[in-house]
């Protein structure tokens, strides 16, 4: 029982990682109705980001802690906002196809540039926030397991209230239901656009550096697995849907999680294909996600 | 109040306008009509800076908008409701209107707007919280036009706003067009293919076939007019 709880707890923490990048490049489909396969190389530079931050904050204080975690955040956005600007936003309006080749290119170029200005050789991540594990009978929580959690759900809250109850976020739901009546009422979708590109990159610096609490490797190729992951999970959820993106992220990193602590664990990473393949054979738009037909 | 010149607009190498200018004044219907595929639509995108012409003209007030974005276009008063409603099918009635008034910061002149589209569509009040796309189709209509309406529009373009709506509900929304222009002063630009309601409406008519515009005065005259009850009266 105590073991359950235990790998329990580890999937949730490793879930909430992958549902912070999920809701990235579930957010861009929504208003751009594109994978952004660059999504997992912002996660990477937002643990690049700490990492290097984390060397200039006390190691072991929350707050310098929280000041690299919002910093990462900061610089990701930026990234993100300016990806968007210099590179998809020019082939807009053109086939689908050539944005998710660009995306792909995109992703390639932030890889090899990592190697180069990152180094290839792992580093490791700096202990930023304080550390100590707690026991609950035989159970063993660690701080590290108890801030992936706790930020990964505040971000989450935070999304939420920002798309159901800003302006902007409206006008972001408006702009995925429907852009040109979006435009007639007066949005600037190019601003929302950015916007969401900008959210979408904060979550995933954020999800790196929760990431780089656990696991204390970082590389530039580092965001290749969660970011296919999280992928998987933002289909999974039903990709456009927010709620969507967490729940799948949830339920990957728990199934990985016992799996990869179960006999079949070599099959952990092709367990997360299987079940998607599983789940859209029976629901075809995701779990939460639905096929709208337009009234006419 | 808007007056378009020369105007030209293709979609790849189809000509869809083929050059067609003409002038609504200030506090008047007018009407648009014409055939399937005549340019209708076409035409008021353009205006509204969803498409680019290719040549000519459009200006508003006195200003030239040709070449300015939808959203800035909004901005100066001009309010496109699209053909087939476009409600955000998603969102809340309140969250369509709110979204009407993206624009607007003055939350009394917000409130006072809201007020007036309830005036004229009760309807809209008791669907609050229902979503958009939830709505028949003349209550999307109506939420479509009362959208448009809190921008605090003075001038708006109707895209067929009888298209597939129920008979008794056309002569509801025809009315509340009239409404809106009497009561409120603004200028509109109705497009539609139901051109008998559409002439009896208006003051000024275009008629549009295949991008140019072959006929046009005053709607009381065109309704007599032998050859357009021929083509579009239904003889
Ligand atoms: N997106 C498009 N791509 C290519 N051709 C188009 C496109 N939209 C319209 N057209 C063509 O342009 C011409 C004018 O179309 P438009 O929609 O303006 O007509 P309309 O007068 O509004 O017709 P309806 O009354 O059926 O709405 C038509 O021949 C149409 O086929
Ligand atoms: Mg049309």
């Amino acid at each position: 029982m105590s073991e359950f709880l235990q790998q329990l707890l580890n999937g949730l923490s490793l879930g909430a990682i992958y549902a912070l990048i999920a809701l990235g490049y579930t957010m861009v489909y929504g208003v751009l109705r594109f994978i952004n396969f660059a999504h997992s190389e912002v996660f990477m530079v937002g643990a690049f980001i700490g990492y290097y931050l984390g060397k200039l904050v006390p190691e072991g204080t929350l707050w310098g802690g929280l000041l690299v975690l919002a910093g990462a955040m900061i610089g990701c956005a930026i990234l993100g906002i300016l990806v968007e600007r210099i590179v998809y936003r020019p082939l807009r309006g053109g086939p689908t196809i050539n944005v998710l080749i660009t995306a792909i290119g995109v992703s390639l170029l932030l890889q090899y540039t990592g190697q180069i200005v990152f180094g290839a050789a792992p580093r490791t991540f700096p202990p930023i926030f304080p550390a100590a594990n707690f026991h609950l009978g035989t159970l063993t929580i660690s701080s590290n397991q108890l801030f992936v959690i706790g930020v990964a759900v505040a971000l989450m809250i935070g999304l939420q209230l920002i798309v159901f109850k800003t302006k902007i976020g409206t006008a972001m739901r408006a702009v995925s239901l429907n852009p040109k009546a979006a435009q007639l009422v007066g949005v600037n979708n190019n601003v929302v656009i950015s916007f969401t590109f900008g959210l979408g990159s904060a979550l995933a610096a954020a999800g790196g550096i929760l990431y780089a609490l656990n696991y204390p490797s970082i590389d530039p190729l580092m965001g290749v697995m969660p970011g296919l992951k999280a992928f998987v999970a933002a289909i999974l959820g039903g990709i456009g849907n927010i709620p969507g993106a967490a729940l799948g992220g949830l339920i990957l990193g728990t199934v990985e999680t016992f799996i990869g602590g179960s006999q079949f664990s070599t099959y952990k990473d092709a367990i997360a294909f299987a079940i998607l393949i599983v789940i859209l054979l029976c629901k075809p738009a995701g779990l939460l996600g639905k096929f709208t037909a337009e009234k006419v | 109040m808007l007056q378009v010149s020369g105007l030209q607009v293709s979609y790849g190498a189809i000509a869809a306008l083929r050059g067609i200018s003409f002038t609504i004044p200030e506090g008047a219907i007018v009407t648009l009509i014409g055939g399937n595929g005549a340019g209708k639509t076409t035409t008021l995108r353009t205006i509204s800076g969803l498409l680019r012409a290719k040549t000519g003209k459009v200006e508003f007030l006195g200003e030239d908008i040709t070449a300015l974005p939808a959203h800035q276009i909004v901005a100066r008063g001009l309010s496109h409701v699209p053909e087939g409603r476009m409600v955000f099918s998603n969102l809340t009635v309140e969250e369509n209107l709110s979204m009407g008034a993206y624009l607007l910061s003055d939350k009394a002149l917000i409130a006072k707007n809201r007020d007036y589209v309830f005036s004229i569509f009760p309807r809209m009040k008791e669907r609050l919280k229902q979503t958009a796309g939830t709505l028949s189709g003349g209550e999307q209509q109506m939420l479509a036009i009362g959208r448009a309406l809190m921008g605090n529009p003075k001038f708006l373009m109707l895209d067929e706003p009888s298209l597939g709506i129920a008979p008794r509900l056309i002569s509801t929304i025809f009315e509340k067009i009239v409404e809106i222009n009497k009561n409120h002063g603004i200028t509109i630009l109705l497009v539609e293919q139901n051109a008998n309601l559409a002439l009896e409406i208006s003051q000024q008519a275009y008629v549009l076939e295949t991008g140019s515009i072959v006929m046009s005065g005053e709607s009381k005259k065109l309704r007599a007019d032998p050859q357009l009850k021929a083509t579009y009266l239904g003889g």
